[in-house]
């Protein structure tokens, strides 16, 4: 092939930028469009959302080639003279009513969608997702399986420093959520405190979660794997930092995980009969408190003044056990502290309330047992 | 002729007229141009404090990982970035354009009520002033986003959120005020011929704003109001635990907050309308339909405020009403594209620097239009919604929209209030880097939103990096493009070539017909005779 010539020259550099471009697109075609994502709603969605970009393309290159058009043919320097016409009824009327119609071809799939999406009936599984600052809470309504899931603790190590190489950053949870292939899954949502959103790309679900109003949403996973996702609305400090995982699974390994959960709920049930001691408490506290306290009263108890109180030196926290208990177990009404007694178990309770009093520079010297929680509740 | 009649006026009977000297001039003027002067540089003063908090927000996002601030602070950054780019930038720049252009476009000696204007800036800067002042209290300023939806915003907001109450019941007494005015002037004003529909269209798209702006600022205020007492008063509006609603706040917020962006353009629309004329040296095609095109927009604003709502789990039935009025607004906001090209069509055209703002107004702002229709179409908003999409969208509008339109009204009438011509060759460096700049600020954020990076995030997973990157670049030097804009500005005021009375050969209107360059201190003080 000879490149001598101008347009050869054209024709090669253009098919050059082309296979540049189609390589890069085919590398980082997720960095760069909405995902078609794996449930029949969000292809749908994907669809639809193509077709309005073409169609904008489209009228795109109409209005800006015609200005273009008038830019370099339409100017003084080379000579042009203006015409003087400055009003037409026809060609106003045509341009009212095309974009009209544009619109009601745009309309039409738009609504056949939009119904298919709000459409939750005859679901097969109905799981609870509750936003609380900063995590999600699940409850898998027929199962009776219910655990927080909040970011992983490798993402929050790394934060201050250089996240770049660890893969999911942002993205990955201590507690993923398992969900059958092929089922119709009803999600319903609300919150504990202010509006979270429940948003993953790939099922083409994004729901408000709202503090006493129940929302609703569906989704058919038609291939297994793992999707994630992030919280949409802003909620507070820690937005950023309360993602979504989703393990789309097989019929027989759901079933196995289910079982797997609820034995593990069994032996924390057990668990909250036995003694502990003061050193085992402060130790599993700790982790608790990091995972979950941590976030508003800060690692080593400093709180954010005028937000969130210090734990260290705190009258409640130095003060009888009773009150710390209560306000750990029941929260506080109009505070951004939440009650925990649906969010941890007896132990992980009297644990992190162990380790406050005798942590975080406080020394109260008592300790509090799961079966004292047990009663409190 | 009536230049002469203006120039002997103010010679022979009201030489004793003119400014007062030092400070008190300026805090005591009732004159519009004056006031016009007081409105530009306080929107100027607040686009550089709020895109300093925009610095900061581009600065955390420049790589993955907490690098700069703290999270809370970052939240504090982006709710204030808001807050004083829409009520301290774009809102007293339009009415700052209004106090200078709408008497001598309509021929009126001054605004219909010149003390309640004095009134109406001078509030301002206590407002901001107070806002701003959130961010010293313990606790920290507010951190909910410019919308502050509740209970975000009630229950577990910062203490300073009273503080941003007030401050922003002062702006909409402010806003109100000035709307007032404007509707007054307009309708009571206008010298002998000038009828409604000879009105040039900056000052018919303000009339409408100002309807728009008595309409929706008291709904602003009343939401405020109820957080107040949500907070203090034991009441429950938006508390679902006192028989209330937080999505009753979205509704009443969106009431006011759609008409709002719309506020936000339609000055920009007429500034736009004058200036592609002139530069096309051939008349605006299709004037009246420009004007029943802004009305109809107007209308349409106050009938699809819940598209902003669509994850809120509304009745699928009002979201298919708000989706087909949302993508309705489409039609009269393509008129106005279309009337605009077609006034360019078969021109004469020239390339000043206030055309060239104008032609990237109207490709950007229609990029924006599109990204619009997009988010519009309510399943598919599913996807787009609370992503750094939207964030691209608006800032397409509102930043090449908006404010490009309020540059572009800079170039083309600072000579007409100076009498100086600002520096071509300056101008036209500005329009290319900040052109090419926020291209490179916005554009990608379309990418990094669809794949799928949440907006009012302090950080973000690593396959967002490079466009994060990137954005940030584009930020910075957008941000010193407006730098470069002051200095500028400064050097125009302080003196330039002489501006003839006409400023451009193409242009038309009292302004640039019967006034001198600079108009005097007075002008209009004979009312012109309109043909
Ligand atoms: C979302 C933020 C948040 C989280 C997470 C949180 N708290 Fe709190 N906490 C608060 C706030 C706000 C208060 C102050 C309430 C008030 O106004 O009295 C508080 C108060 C307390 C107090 C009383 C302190 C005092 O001096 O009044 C204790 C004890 C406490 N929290 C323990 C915990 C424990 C244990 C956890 C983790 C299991 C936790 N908090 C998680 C926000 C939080
Ligand atoms: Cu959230």
């Amino acid at each position: 092939m000879t490149f001598d010539k101008l347009p050869g020259r054209w024709l090669a550099s253009l098919s050059g930028l082309i296979s540049v471009l189609v390589a890069f697109s085919a590398q980082a075609e997720y960095e760069l469009n909405m995902t078609q994502g794996v449930t029949p709603i969000s292809q749908e969605i994907y669809n639809l959302h193509m077709i309005v970009f073409w169609i904008c393309v489209v009228i795109g290159i109409g209005v800006f080639g015609a200005m273009g058009w008038s830019i370099l043919y339409h100017r003084k320097s080379k000579g042009a003279q203006a015409a003087n016409f400055h009003e037409s009824t026809t060609i106003e009327i045509v341009w009212t009513v095309v974009p009209l119609l544009i619109l009601i071809a745009i309309a039409i799939p738009a609504t056949a969608t939009l119904l298919n999406l709000e459409n939750t009936d005859n679901a097969d599984i109905e799981i609870q997702v509750t936003g609380i600052q900063w995590k999600w809470k699940y409850t898998y309504l027929d199962e009776g399986v219910t655990f927080v899931s909040s970011l992983a603790q490798e993402s929050r190590d790394v934060m201050n420093s250089d996240p770049t190489g660890h893969e999911n950053y942002l993205l990955d949870v201590d507690k993923p959520i398992v969900l059958p292939i092929n089922k119709k899954i009803r999600f319903l949502f609300n919150s504990d405190d202010v509006i979270h959103a429940w948003w993953v790309p790939e099922l083409a679900v994004k729901q408000d979660a709202l503090p006493g109003f129940i929302n609703d949403s569906w989704a058919i996973i038609e291939e297994p794997g793992v999707y994630r996702g992030q919280c949409a609305e802003l909620c507070g400090k820690d937005h950023g930092f309360m993602p979504i995982v989703v393990h789309a699974v097989g019929e027989d390994e759901y079933a196995q995980w289910i079982a797997e959960k609820k034995a593990e709920a069994a032996e924390v049930a057990a668990m909250a009969a036995q003694e502990f001691s003061m050193q085992d408490l402060i130790a599993q506290g700790e982790t608790v408190y990091q995972a979950n306290c941590a976030a508003c009263h800060g690692p080593t108890g400093a709180g954010i003044p005028g937000a969130f109180p210090a734990m260290t030196g705190s009258a409640i926290v130095t003060g009888p056990i009773d009150a710390h208990i209560d306000i750990v177990l029941n929260g506080k009404a109009g505070t951004a502290m939440a009650a925990y007694k649906g969010q941890l178990s007896d132990v992980d309770l009297a644990a992190v309330i162990t380790f406050e009093r005798n942590s975080l520079g406080n020394s109260v010297g008592d300790l509090v047992q799961p079966s004292a929680i047990k009663n409190a509740r | 002729m009536s230049t002469e009649i203006t120039h002997g006026d103010v010679h022979e009977e009201h030489h004793d007229h003119g400014p007062d000297k030092g400070l008190m001039r300026w805090v005591t003027t009732t004159n519009h141009k004056d006031i016009g002067t007081l409105y530009l540089w306080l929107a100027f003063i607040m686009l550089l404090v709020g895109g300093a908090m925009a610095m900061v927000i581009r600065l955390e996002l420049f790589q993955p990982g907490l690098q700069w601030v703290e999270p809370q602070f970052f939240n504090q950054m982006t709710t204030l970035h808001g807050l004083i780019m829409v009520f301290g930038a774009i809102m007293p720049a339009f009415v700052g354009l209004a106090n200078w252009l709408v008497p001598i476009m309509i021929g009126a000696p001054d605004m219909a009520l010149p003390r309640m204007n004095n009134w109406s800036f001078w509030i301002l800067p206590f407002a901001f002033t107070m806002l701003a002042s959130t961010l010293f209290m313990e606790g920290g300023g507010p951190a909910f986003g410019w919308t502050f939806y509740a209970p975000l915003s009630t229950t577990f907001a910062p203490d300073s959120t009273d503080f941003f109450i007030f401050a922003v019941h002062l702006m909409g007494i402010s806003s109100v005020m000035g709307a007032i005015n404007v509707i007054a002037t307009i309708l009571n004003m206008r010298a002998p011929g000038m009828t409604l529909m000879k009105m040039p269209l900056f000052v018919w798209t303000w009339l409408i704003t100002a309807y728009l702006l008595i309409a929706v600022m008291p709904v602003l205020a009343g939401v405020v109001t109820m957080m107040l007492t949500d907070r203090h008063f034991g009441t429950s509006f938006f508390d679902a635990a006192g028989g209330g609603d937080p999505v009753l706040f979205q509704h009443v917020f969106w009431f006011f907050g759609h008409p709002e962006v719309y506020i936000m353009i339609l000055p920009a629309f007429g500034i736009i309308s004058a200036i592609v004329p002139t530069f096309a040296r051939k008349p605006l095609f299709g004037y009246s339909s420009m004007v029943y095109a802004s009305a109809s927009i107007a209308l349409l604003s106050f009938m699809v405020w819940a598209h902003h709502m669509y994850t809120v789990g509304m009745p699928v039935a009002g979201e298919l009403y708000f989706m087909y009025a949302t993508i309705l607004i489409s039609v009269p906001t393509g008129v106005k594209v279309f009337n605009w090209v077609a006034t360019m069509w078969r021109g004469s055209m020239t390339f000043e620097t206030p055309m060239l703002w104008a032609l990237g107004f109207i490709i950007m702002f229609t990029i924006g239009g599109f990204s619009g229709l997009m988010l519009g179409v309510a399943p598919v908003d599913t996807q787009y919604h609370d992503t750094y999409f939207v964030v691209a969208h608006f800032h397409y509008v509102l930043v090449t929209g908006a404010l490009f339109s309020i540059i572009a009204a800079f170039y083309y009438w600072v000579p007409k209030w100076t009498g100086h011509m600002y520096d071509e060759r300056l101008g036209k460096i500005h329009f290319w880097w900040s052109t090419i700049s926020v291209n490179l600020l916005f554009f990608p954020q379309h990418f990094v939103g669809l794949a799928g990076m949440p907006r009012r995030i302090p950080d973000y997973s690593l396959q967002f990096a490079e466009f994060n990157a990137i954005s940030s670049i584009g930020g910075f030097a957008f941000g010193l493009a407006q730098v470069f804009f002051l200095y500028i500005v400064i050097k125009t005021i302080r003196g330039g070539v002489k501006a003839t009375d006409k400023v451009w050969e193409g242009a038309t209107g009292l302004e640039f017909e019967q006034l001198p360059s600079p108009p005097p201190y007075h002008s209009f003080t004979v009312a012109p005779q309109v043909k």
